[in-house]
């Protein structure tokens, strides 16, 4: 039933179909957000009492990191997907979002540093959170390695997919670290279960980044995701092509 | 609005440089490679007409 169900989402006819509509909508969806939120985060927010203005860092700083955790938990479920029900979509849909997933990681680990550098006074401590989060960034490129790693394609989607599902347990130790350890990093601002600890004048433009970055991050991976399915029936086209040619010879 | 932007400007257009960046990169290459999977697909696709019998 289940199968039967994730199968639906799975076919790449019904995927290009879907995606005709949902990648214009993602993609003006993420521009509109993210046009109003970084006018509004560089210009008109204001700045910290502590921080000053290096507190606009935050505004990429914290949908970077978000997306950095969301997508290697999409990687992971691509994994299962692929692994338990032989997802047709799973493995291409990993393939696509691991080097997105990198740029992202990569985007926080920047931003933090250049954050880091005027409030810590170093660009880079080994606290739990930034130790945690550059490891995050390893398994990105591990997955991305380890894809390409193999002259069939099935037995590194396979390898990669396991990597992605052992290396979920860098989620919880990223999210909690700044509980578990002593950090240099400071606690969430937001969680689920207590009220934001910032005024609605910066929550509010970080909730338009956030949306904006999260829908452009969906856009970019449906979109190649998209082309990934196109490629592969031009090849299967030049392949059949080719096959007459190789049995009259 | 603005306040000490003289103090932290430098990493901030390097956070802000570095993102939108990264975007445009990211974009540029999805847009092209589309465009390349797509011409391709219809000109296979094209050649595939012209050839079937009775087409």
């Amino acid at each position: 039933m289940q199968g039967g169900f994730l199968h639906r989402f799975a076919n790449p006819g019904r995927f290009l179909r879907l995606s005709r509509w949902l990648f214009p909508v993602l993609c003006v969806t993420s521009c509109f957000f993210l046009a109003i939120g970084l006018i509004w985060a560089v210009l008109f927010s204001p700045a910290d009492w502590q921080q000053g203005d290096a507190v606009r860092i935050m505004y990429l700083h914290v949908p970077m990191a978000v997306l950095a955790s969301a997508g290697y938990a999409a990687l992971a479920l691509c994994g299962v997907l692929s692994l338990v029900w032989k997802h047709p979509l799973a493995d291409l849909a990993a393939v696509e979002i691991g080097p997105i997933g990198a740029v992202v990681t990569a985007l926080c680990l920047i931003t933090g540093a250049l954050w880091g550098k005027p409030m810590w006074g170093a660009w880079w401590v080994w606290d739990a959170r930034l130790t945690s989060v550059l490891v995050l960034f390893f398994l990105y490129l591990g997955h991305i390695a380890l894809i390409q790693a193999f002259d069939d394609p099935q037995r590194g989607y396979r390898a990669a997919a396991v990597l992605a599902i052992a290396g979920v347990i860098d989620l919880p130790i990223i999210k909690f670290s700044v509980n578990w350890w002593n950090t240099l990093h400071q606690p969430d601002s937001i969680t689920l279960t207590h009220a934001p600890t910032m005024p609605s004048s910066m929550l509010l433009p970080l909730s338009l980044c956030m949306i904006g970055f999260s829908t452009g991050f969906a856009a970019l991976v449906t979109g190649r995701v998209k082309a990934a399915i196109l490629e592969t029936r031009a090849q299967q086209m030049l392949t059949r092509r080719a096959r007459p040619l190789s049995d009259a010879a | 609005m603005i306040h000490n932007l003289h103090t932290h400007w430098p990493y901030i257009a390097a956070s802000y440089g570095f993102a939108l960046l990264a975007i445009l990169w990211l974009s540029v290459q999805l847009a092209l490679r589309l465009r390349r999977a797509t011409t391709q697909l219809a000109l296979l696709e094209r050649h595939d007409a012209r050839k079937r019998p009775g087409s």
